[in-house]
């Protein structure tokens, strides 16, 4: 029993300095060294202001102003309004406003549950308001229907942070953003096309757009302006 | 539903089968004591690693004394586990504390620590909200290592039992855990840690981020050493997620393919084991019979899943979506799941995590449908047998195998034999015991939270549902935290709830006693009571003689055999589960109502 305790109190110490800190240091030298860009995030900077991550979705709404010109808050985070002239992100369910990359959750909703049908309802209505011209009242994409919606559009996202959206939900909302940029639709179309990841290996997973390198793409294109 | 989706699920079962039959060849040679490959590189770390813990490798242990090893280290593991947890501040000077996170509260950290140590990795806590770097690398990552160890060295010690010529001798619990350690799993962290990082998994050390969006939002995004805890994670079937989100994470799985290897990395030493146990028994038909049967109940589970989720849930059905495949998006219940795995590397991803002990997640379980969530459910009711834990998953489908050679013989009228050993009283009842523990833990447990008040402040859908909690999504919530606490597993309905932490950082957080206690003991007892009973087990056989096999023997390594093993599992499982079973995902899966 002695000797057990001895021989556990002297592994455990050992496996620590090489397991907790040994390893981890050593993969993190290799990573740094060998891939620095995954390594750190795969980081995007505008300007030399850093803007985002490439991998983390991002809400691509605008603070809501109170009338004394501040950004209005509800619970501790930022009121925002989707803008039109951006493709938006699949809805999240993060705590401290959507898409808080400092605390990702699932939205668990049952499947049985009168709260998730409730939300797929709101977020229904909001991505038709969305797509509606606000002067013609009709809808940018003729013929968009709620049974028309893509499913990714308006269901939360496992991590809160999903980046893509699928190819469907692009190309819906590729005629918003083309109407409100005076882009023609071939063009938003075809950027859609260049910046949407394939299954891997021809079979693994699903396609997705990547939304942020897409709306970079987009302001480059017309200069940040719609 | 998608030819891809199918594709992918076959491919993956023949890919993980063409991988794990020469790691299980491997495995048999490090656990025989012949040379492997890395003998050159790693048997000088070996012997310099016995003379620092001052053990004799060649002392043979019988179950008692290898058992006594086994918990004492645990113990040790939990202790420092706790001390760091608790002193997270301590470790400051480090540098590797850059939010300035406290420790969070006794009972969660309680929790937490048993969590780890027993494999299991259940999270009341999230990572990016908690823990400091020191703390995921020198504490949680470390217990990721060895919980998987002592899993590996139990079914290693119950194969030398089953396979004893002579004598009482199980081998050496130090050496078979330094071996498990360097030879086994090492390589394969390593090298899954530098293609995970390859692919767009994070490896720094750095302060979180702050962007500042192209619409004028601020987005703070966390950062942290993900790539080396998301390999042992994954490798060692822990599943313990740096993040909250865990696999759903895009720092910890960033794309299409990240996601098909981790789901191999899950399963390939469970699958290996079992083609190491074949080879150490000198038959490897054995092995064969044991594979045949898990991967059948295997498929079976994700055709269930798939079929499930890509039908889509009641609620997206009322709300008015169309949940079918359109040009573009292949629909299904896309609650809680990334778009780049879609509905079938999300079903696939599930099932590999919840079979296994692993419990890594890569979309949320409880917003899967009805019938798509029992399954995850069935395969904790089946006590992590099918292909099950690194080790733990061997150990407890030897276990039914006993009781399933022991039922075929009474049903043939024969005294019962396995691999030339006559099957008695004594290991029946060890192996019952052994079989029996883990449901009566998650039973007792989910029933005494059901039932007291106290349990039920855990249940979100208390709180959230008009119907006060009492739906069965609110018993799912309960049962499921309690069953995947007793298989170890460690995945979960997420809404129950174990601690309350209002801002990031634990000031002024708070664990929830009663749910953070009974998991951790849930977690303990069903550890390390089946781990006894199956050294126990193999303590009984180490000393019987071996009669060769006659006319009459009852042959464990054909088809019928393993019919009759699928048998024996699914009628344990179903009997002791389907009553809870059916109160909660089975009459979700049932019915269209909304609660």
């Amino acid at each position: 029993m002695q000797r057990d305790i001895r021989t556990s109190a002297i592994a455990i110490v050992v496996f620590t300095i090489l397991l907790g800190i040994l390893y981890p240091l050593a993969i993190t030298g290799i990573s740094q060294v060998a891939f620095p860009g995954n390594a750190n995030g795969q980081q995007i900077h505008l300007n030399g202001k850093l803007i985002g991550s490439k991998i983390i979705g991002q809400n691509f709404g605008t603070p809501v102003l109170e009338k004394n010109g501040k950004a209005k808050e509800e619970k501790g985070a930022v009121v925002t309004e989707a803008d039109p002239r951006y493709f938006q992100s699949r809805p999240s369910a993060t705590e401290g406003g959507s898409h808080n990359a400092a605390a990702s959750t699932f939205s668990n909703h049952g499947p049985n549950s009168v709260r998730t049908k409730e939300a797929n309802e709101e977020n229904i209505k909001a991505y038709l308001e969305l797509n509606v011209n606000p002067t013609t009242k009709k809808e940018y994409d003729p013929g968009l229907t709620v049974s028309r919606i893509p499913v990714d559009a308006v269901n939360f996202s496992a991590s809160g942070l999903d980046p893509e959206i699928s190819p469907a939900n692009a190309w819906i909302q590729a005629y918003r953003v083309a109407s409100v940029r005076r882009l023609s639709l071939a063009r938003v179309d075809a950027l859609i096309a260049k910046y949407t990841s394939s299954r891997a290996l021809g079979f693994s997973g699903e396609e997705g757009v990547n939304v942020l390198e897409l709306n970079l793409a987009l302001d480059r294109l017309t200069g940040g302006q719609g | 539903m998608t030819a891809a989706g199918w594709l992918t699920i076959i491919l993956f079962a023949i890919i993980l089968t063409v991988l794990a039959f020469p790691l299980g060849g491997y495995m048999a040679a490090v656990y025989s004591g012949r040379r492997v490959i890395l003998s050159p590189i790693l048997g000088g770390p070996e012997r310099f690693l016995y003379k620092l813990f001052c053990v004799d490798p060649t002392r043979e242990q019988d179950w008692k004394a290898y058992a006594k090893s086994l918990i004492v280290f645990s113990l040790a593991g939990w202790l420092l586990l706790y001390f760091i947890l608790r002193t997270q501040t301590l470790w400051n000077f480090t540098g590797l504390n850059p939010t300035g996170f406290h420790s969070a509260s006794w009972n969660v950290t309680f929790n937490t620590v048993s969590s780890f140590m027993t494999n299991t990795n259940w999270q009341f806590y999230s990572g990016e909200t908690t823990m400091s770097y020191f703390s995921q690398m020198a504490g949680l990552t470390v217990q990721n290592w060895l919980s998987a160890g002592v899993g590996i060295v139990t079914a290693v010690a119950l194969i030398r039992g089953i396979i004893g010529r002579s004598g009482k001798s199980l081998g050496n619990f130090w050496q078979d855990l330094v071996r498990t350690i360097l030879y086994v799993l090492a390589p394969l962290s390593v090298f899954a840690a530098i293609v995970l990082v390859s692919q767009g998994v994070l490896q720094n050390l750095s302060n979180y981020l702050v962007a500042h969006t192209i619409t004028g939002l601020t987005q703070t995004i966390a950062m942290g050493p993900v790539a080396s805890q998301e390999a042992i994670k994954l490798v060692g079937t822990n599943g313990g997620g740096f993040f909250n989100t865990n696999s759903a994470h895009p720092f910890e799985n960033p794309t299409q393919f990240t996601n098909f290897f981790e789901m191999l990395l899950v399963l390939i030493i469970p699958a290996a084991l079992i083609f190491a146990y074949g080879r150490m028994t000198g038959n490897r038909r054995q092995g064969y019979a044991i594979y045949g049967a898990v991967m059948l109940m295997f498929l079976g589970a994700v055709t269930v899943a798939y079929i499930a989720e890509a039908h889509g849930s009641p609620a997206q059905h009322a709300a008015g979506l169309h949940t079918g495949v359109i040009h573009g998006s292949t629909g299904g219940n896309m609650e809680g799941k990334e778009q780049r795995f879609g509905i079938a590397g999300s079903a696939l991803f599930d099932v590999v995590t919840t079979v296994t002990s692993c419990g890594a997640v890569n979309s949320a379980l409880e917003s899967f449908t009805g019938i798509g969530g029992a399954v995850p459910f069935a395969n904790l009711s089946a006590s992590e047998v099918i292909f099950g834990g690194v080790g733990t998953g061997l150990y407890s489908i030897l276990l039914y195998v006993l009781l399933a050679v022991f039922i075929g013989g009474l049903m043939v009228g024969r005294t019962p034999e396995w691999l030339g050993k006559k099957i008695e009283a004594r290991e029946i009842k060890l192996a019952g015991l052994g079989i029996l523990i883990t449901p009566l833990a998650a039973l007792f447990c989910t029933a005494l939270a059901t039932a007291s008040a106290a349990g039920r402040k855990s249940v979100a859908e208390v709180a959230l549902s008009k119907a006060g909690g009492n739906t069965p999504q609110g018993f799912s919530e309960t049962f499921y935290a309690y069953l995947s606490q007793a298989n170890n597993n460690g995945s979960a309905f997420a809404g129950y709830t174990g601690y309350i932490q209002p801002n990031a950082g634990n000031l002024g957080a708070h664990g929830v006693t009663f749910a953070d206690l009974l998991g951790g003991l849930d977690m303990t007892f069903a550890r390390y009571a089946p781990i006894l009973f199956a050294l126990a087990v193999a303590g009984a056989l180490a000393g019987k003689r071996v009669t060769p096999a006659g006319l009459g023997t009852m042959r464990t390594d054909n088809p019928t055999f393993v019919i009759l093993l699928i048998g024996v599992i699914v009628l344990v499982g179903a009997l002791t589960f389907f009553p809870a079973l059916l109160l909660g995902p089975i009459v979700q899966g049932l019915t269209g109502h909304l609660y």
